[in-house]
């Protein structure tokens, strides 16, 4: 136990010796670390951002519920018990014929006009019940269960664009994670490829030390400590991009893009998360990196 | 009692070529041996095999009681710490003194501190360089070069050396007094010793037993001292 707790202390040890006395090389792999994991940082971000804003739109979508004018007060509170027991939904608000009428007579004098005289009884309005879903992608059934429902007339959620939206998201989403999936594997084969170089320069350290008796886990495991090391550095930069960048362009576009309908993720916390996550994949991708790269002068 | 033990050992290349060919040999603890032959004769291959950085097709080799044709990658370690190994080439490290040098050996297996400064000091009192602790390799001679290189392989104690042409780069003087000190070193410290030359000059001077190996195959195995009478 002591040996090992001995072993492992000079391991780490090492490990930050050889980092700064093999300089130049360890300055190449953290540039290349670096590089890539900025690259993987915006791609993260702006991954997170598209899913943030899709999820904002499925939101917004609303099944409307008209009911039809015969319906009785006590038959809206039993549509409204019978929606309730329809599983999928989110919230039910109930809006009556007279407060469509309010709203329809605060948005022009025309409407207030026309209105005004309009009876209880001759209103053509009709009592609506506005209904959000918890799972969008099963919208068609939820509606095709509220039509069902007495003095229910008719249901509507702008169904094509709905699904035509839903459509999109799927390809949107299968799209980001494909590129940053792609963008990470490029990271650990580049990694992978610049600690070998590293690694080749002490080709003879590596046999001197299995030639006295060094086991495979002693020698491999400093230069698996090493990667991490120079994973840590690599992601100094990418994590100083997302903080600075993201905090900055967040206040130019004043925390909306285009227009007001795609808003941006609030910097705080994102960008701790977001740095937190580049941090881990430089530090694994180095690990990974490096104990793949020792692995080929392990063999006898 | 014996420290070896090869029998019906064949090396097959992947090219072909049949580098060592029904061996069958045993050599016995605190034995000093030579091996000698001409290029291609399979003494680097034996010489190799013994430390399993080749393993043979068939056969058996038991070295102080591992079977070393079997051993795993990754328990070789297991072996090459009962081992001490001297190249032509010293195989130091550049950037380590001759103290570390001889230490790295015992870091490398997790000695303690304490217990690494004894051995490692002692080590080099054996070898002869005790006035060259600090030096770097680059700062030695060939044969100081290659004493640091035994005192690392000895460090440890460990029961056999093997010696890979370990006076091949040197000159005829240096070569024998590398080859005394290998010899006191079997002799106060009782570690086996083999060692692969071409140097007939040392091997005749030395009057030890004498392995021959010509094309894989061995020819000759000459009991101690038999050798110079032989060939005179």
């Amino acid at each position: 136990m002591m040996k090992l707790i001995r072993m492992l202390s000079r391991g780490i040890r090492d490990a930050f010796k050889s980092v700064f006395r093999n300089f130049s090389l360890s300055i190449a792999s953290v540039s290349c670390i670096s590089i890539t994991l900025v690259v993987i940082a915006i791609s993260l971000v702006a991954s997170w951002n598209v899913n943030n804003f899709t999820e904002n739109i499925k939101k917004d979508v609303t099944i409307v519920v008209f009911i039809d004018s015969k319906a009785s007060d006590l038959d809206l509170e039993q549509i409204d018990a019978d929606l309730r027991k329809i599983e999928n939904i989110e919230s039910i608000t109930l809006k009556t014929k007279e407060q469509e009428k309010k709203e329809f007579m605060e948005e022009s004098e025309v409407f207030e006009s026309i209105m005004g005289d309009w009876d209880e009884d001759e209103s053509p309005l009709k009592d609506s019940f506005l209904i959000k879903v918890t799972n969008l992608e099963e919208i068609k059934d939820t509606v095709k269960k509220i039509k069902k429902i007495d003095l229910v007339y008719t249901v509507n959620y702008g169904e094509s664009m709905v699904e035509k939206m839903l459509d999109a998201f799927k390809v949107v989403r299968n799209v980001t994670i494909v590129v940053v999936v792609a963008l990470i594997l490029v990271n650990v084969f580049l990694i992978v490829n610049t600690i070998k170089l590293t690694i080749f320069s002490r080709k003879r350290e590596i046999s001197i030390m299995r030639l006295v008796g060094a086991s495979n886990f002693s020698i491999k495991y400093p230069f698996v400590i090493e990667g991490m090391v120079i994973g840590m550095i690599g992601s100094i930069v990418p994590i100083l991009i997302v903080i600075y960048g993201y905090t900055y362009l967040y206040t130019y576009f004043d925390g909306v893009l285009f227009s007001s309908l795609i808003k941006l993720i609030k910097p705080q916390p994102f960008v701790y998360l977001v740095s937190l996550i580049i941090l881990g994949i430089g530090m694994v991708v180095g690990m990974i990196g490096s104990s793949r790269a020792v692995r080929k002068y392990l063999k006898v | 009692m014996e420290l070896i033990s090869i029998s019906n050992v064949n090396v097959r290349y992947k090219n072909g070529v049949n580098a060592i060919h029904d061996l069958s040999i045993k050599i016995k603890k605190g034995d000093f041996v030579f091996v000698i032959g001409g290029s291609g004769s399979g003494k680097s291959t034996f010489i190799k095999m013994l430390y399993r950085e080749i393993k043979p097709n068939t056969g058996e080799i038991i070295l102080g009681g591992l079977n070393v044709a079997k051993l795993r990658d990754s328990k070789v370690y297991k072996l090459r710490r009962k081992l001490g190994i001297v190249f032509q080439d010293y195989r130091l490290l550049p950037k380590l003194t001759v103290y570390e040098n001889v230490a790295f050996a015992l870091e490398c297996i997790g000695a303690k501190k304490s217990e690494i400064r004894v051995k490692t000091l002692k080590a080099i009192e054996l070898v002869g360089l005790k006035s060259k602790t600090r030096s770097y390799p680059d700062q030695l001679s060939g044969g100081e070069q290659q004493r640091v290189a035994i005192a690392r392989a000895i460090v440890n104690n460990p029961k056999l050396l093997i010696c890979d042409e370990p006076t091949g780069n040197l000159d005829p003087d240096m070569s024998m007094e590398i080859v005394k000190l290998l010899e006191s070193i079997n002799k106060t410290i009782g570690t086996t010793i083999i060692m692969a030359t071409h140097d007939r000059e040392i091997v005749n001077k030395m009057k030890k037993r004498v392995i021959v190996l010509s094309d894989g195959n061995l020819i000759k195995d000459y009991e101690k001292g038999k050798y110079y009478d032989e060939a005179n």
